[in-house]
């Protein structure tokens, strides 16, 4: 349903935000942003068990619980208002997804169930130093000795690639005709060779690891060109974030208008002036036309519609643009406190900032859209 | 009367040639430049100064950096102290303050913002009382920038709360050094601390620190908020270093890194637009059609910026009366400071969610994504600035107030204490 959800779905998203509201709040959100690990196994599993959050989108064949990319854009939504701290959408979006529809049979049941378990913990490699975002541009080759595979080269921005059980590696490797092919490499995190760098990131809550592989052992996981398999995992994890994005823009949304409400200048509250109302209407507008294109992906994904590219590209684009000008004006509507460290508004203002340009910025999406309209 | 800037030239030129040396000392220096009436030649020769024009300012600066040889540095606080005090301040205030404030010795700060009151200056709850024959201060300040380095702060404080808001206002110069002033640092989310809370706690202010009559507290304000707008536009710069080898440049490197250390962030916070075309063509964003785009409207806005912060200046050094233009540099430099922060993001790409030894140019710019909301806050916000345009250079009708009439005390405010 694009338009609406179902009362299963609005039942879930209401029970899911209780619960978070009660494990996620900005004190606990700030206690782990400050450790390099970023989250909290075993607290991220008793919520993770009681929920089945990493198995919500998997297929039930790979024990998972088999609903679609709706139902995990609402965990995903909710994630984002409350900041929680986990390595969700690198394990249960990025590196699931890219097995799913990437590796071949033996692999997807070897590792989805433990994915979708709470288990094991992925983090897909596929971004380089150079940061761009399109498949095409990867440039890591693996090279065959044998029946192994041997990785070297610098995979970066990997999202909690520093903590993960399971590397998921994409690189370029030589087919028996000569040319070259995509393909998906696991690698274990404690392998000989690869060394794991925490980059510090100015959004805190959103660890990144910039990941150099030395003659490191892999095993290939695919056994055909994986380019449309990441493809869909690409505009898959947009579709995500962009809805994980909206959650927050609405929170930082919905705070600032709490906030003016109370504070009063000149003898009135500050939500008595003209143009504070204008802004917060404005900023209902940003927010509520992106969470409409987010739904819309979401749903038309799963209704396997042909336009899902440029569509998903709309939703990151919007989603891009309406979370950092919501951010912008949670800040100026809160005047110097919330230019201050012990105000959060600063905490949802840099998810913003990283989810803007994660997965690529609004220029780089409106060029997606017209080039899959351009064909 | 009209004076030749050829002949300022050559005067500064002699004066220089005979008393500039990079071996002196900074204080001796800077003294040098308050004897001779160089540094600050625009101000009244009875005060440090030569009486010349504003306008010949830049021509004086010019021949000493053609030398290398040091101004005083015009940003910071005290020289929104310097410009209250020539307006409204005492001879003895003018003797007190104004030399130490042109050899850097003194730090200052503005105790104008309340936990109740920002936009709404006026509504300072901060009382001060006079007990036997001195003026005894209780409340709270916040955002005072400085204020954990500063000897002498401007003090926004209420005298009477039976008078209207704006009449029961006084101004004061408080020393910050002395057990009723307790400053405690703000962290910022930028990750710096460069204002402060300030609790002031019985402290104590010498009667003939007020400044101007009692009751004339806003109306001193509004000359110090007009002096600290007016400087923010684009045409700002902030103290870096001058690059030079000798005793003097030491020195002054150790001021930038101690005394004017909380103003670090300060060019960051204004967008560094002087970095973007380097970071285009470094990164190859520049190659990117989109991005072009971008740059070339950031730099459409930031160029009509400037060239418009300069008409409102000629305009001022010729005496002529300010035109619209005059009010416009501070709301021009938050949208350019904004505008610039959204093209670093671009130009960065994935390289902006990265901060300190990981991002590019060694955190300046992941600085400058975190830190450009300031502009459209600090020295008045700019929904403030437009009211004040609207009702003042538009002449559109003023907001109907409620509180301007009533006693303060009957005024309704935060509970914030
Ligand atoms: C980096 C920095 C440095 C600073 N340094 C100093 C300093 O050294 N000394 C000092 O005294 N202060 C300083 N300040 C404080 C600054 O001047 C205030 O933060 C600012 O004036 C806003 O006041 P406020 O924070 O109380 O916000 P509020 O006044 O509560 O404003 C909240 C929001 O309401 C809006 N608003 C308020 N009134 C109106 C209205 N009438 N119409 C429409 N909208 C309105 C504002 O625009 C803002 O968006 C600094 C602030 C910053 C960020």
């Amino acid at each position: 349903m694009k338009f609406s959800f179902s009362e299963e779905q609005e039942e879930f998203r209401s029970f899911l935000r209780r619960f978070l509201e009660e494990k996620s709040p900005t004190t606990e959100v700030r206690r782990l942003m400050a450790t390099d690990a970023g989250w909290e196994k075993e607290q991220w599993q008793k919520v993770n068990t009681e929920l089945g959050l990493t198995a919500i989108a998997i297929p039930e064949e790979y024990g998972g619980q088999g609903f679609g990319l709706s139902e995990q854009c609402i965990v995903l939504e909710e994630m984002g208002r409350f900041l929680l701290c986990a390595p969700y959408f690198s394990s249960a979006v990025l590196t699931a997804n890219a097995i799913l529809y990437g590796a071949s049979e033996e692999y997807k049941k070897k590792y989805l169930p433990e994915i979708a378990s709470g288990d094991l913990t992925a983090s897909l490699a596929f971004t380089e130093e150079t940061g761009a975002w399109d498949i095409s541009s990867m440039s890591m080759c693996a090279t065959k000795n044998k029946n192994t595979y041997r990785l070297t080269g610098i995979k970066s921005f990997v999202l909690d690639g520093h903590m993960s059980d399971l590397i998921i590696v994409l690189a370029k490797v030589d087919d028996n005709s000569g040319s070259q092919r995509l393909a998906l490499f696991s690698v274990d995190s404690t392998a000989v060779g690869l060394t794991k760098n925490l980059l510090n990131s100015t959004d805190q809550t959103r660890k990144l690891a910039k990941l150099t592989f030395t003659d490191v052992e892999a095993t290939c996981i695919s056994s055909d060109d994986v380019t449309e398999a990441m493809h869909k995992t690409f505009l898959k994890s947009c579709i995500g974030l962009s809805n994980e994005m909206v959650g927050g823009a609405e929170r930082l949304r919905e705070d600032t208008l709490e906030y003016v409400k109370m504070r009063m200048q000149f003898g009135r509250s500050i939500a008595s002036f003209q143009v504070t109302k204008h802004k917060a209407t404005d900023m209902l507008a940003d927010v509520e036309l992106a969470k409409s294109a987010a739904y819309y992906a979401a749903a038309a994904f799963d209704d396997g519609e042909s336009d899902i590219a440029a569509t998903a590209s709309i939703a990151k684009a919007s989603a891009s643009e309406a979370y950092m000008q919501t951010a912008i004006n949670a800040v100026q509507m809160h005047g110097g406190i919330g230019f201050t460290w012990d105000n959060d508004t600063h905490l949802w203002f840099k998810r913003a900032k990283s989810s803007e340009v994660f997965l690529g910025t609004a220029d780089f999406h409106r060029e997606l859209m017209m080039q899959s309209w351009d064909q | 009367m009209s004076i030749n800037e050829e002949q300022v030239r050559n005067e500064v030129r002699e004066w220089l040639k005979e008393n500039w040396s990079p071996n002196l000392d900074l204080v001796e220096w800077r003294l040098k430049l308050a004897d001779s009436g160089w540094g600050m030649a625009n101000w009244p020769a009875e005060w440090y100064g030569r009486d010349l024009p504003v306008s010949l300012v830049p021509a004086i600066e010019e021949e000493f950096s053609k030398i290398g040889a040091l101004t005083i540095p015009k940003s910071g606080i005290r020289m929104l102290a310097a410009a209250t005090i020539l307006n409204h301040g005492s001879d003895m205030h003018k003797e007190k303050f104004l030399k130490r404030i042109i050899t850097g010795e003194d730090v200052w700060c503005q105790l104008f913002s309340e936990p109740g009151s920002g936009s709404d200056l006026a509504g300072a709850t901060t009382k001060a009382v006079m007990v036997g024959n001195k003026w005894v201060v209780n409340g709270q300040k916040v955002w005072t920038t400085s204020a954990h380095k500063a000897h002498w702060g401007l003090l926004l404080a209420r005298t009477d709360m039976d008078e209207t808001k704006h009449r029961g206002l006084s101004y004061f110069i408080i020393d910050m050094n002395q057990p009723g002033v307790e400053t405690q640092p703000l962290m910022q989310m930028n990750g710096h601390a460069s204002f402060n809370q300030v609790f002031l706690t019985d402290a104590e202010v010498m009667p003939d620190f007020q400044v101007a009559e009692l009751g004339d507290g806003w109306q001193v304000a509004t000359t110090t908020l007009m002096h600290e707008r007016r400087a923010a536009d684009s045409l700002r710069s902030w103290g870096q270093a001058s690059k030079g080898d000798g005793p003097i440049y030491d020195q002054e490197r150790v001021e930038t890194e101690t005394t004017m250390q909380p103003y670090k962030w300060y060019p960051q916070r204004a967008g560094r637009v002087d970095l973007i075309m380097d970071r285009a063509k470094e990164t190859d964003a520049i190659k990117d059609p989109a991005i072009r785009q971008e740059i070339a409207k950031l730099m459409t806005l930031h160029k009509s910026a400037e060239w418009t912060a300069r008409r409102a200046r000629a305009a001022q050094e010729q005496g002529k009366p300010q035109g619209p233009e005059g009010s416009l540099g501070k709301l021009a430099a938050s949208n350019v400071a904004r505008a610039a922060a959204k093209v670093h993001t671009l130009i960065s790409g994935a390289d902006a969610m990265l901060t300190g030894e990981d991002s590019p140019m060694d955190g300046i710019i992941a600085e400058i994504l975190v830190s450009f909301p300031a502009s459209s806050i600090a020295g008045g916000t700019d929904e403030i600035q437009k009211n004040i345009i609207s009702e003042r250079v538009l002449n559109m009708p003023k907001e109907t107030r409620f509180d301007a009439d009533k006693p303060f005390k009957d005024i309704p405010r935060n509970t914030v204490s």
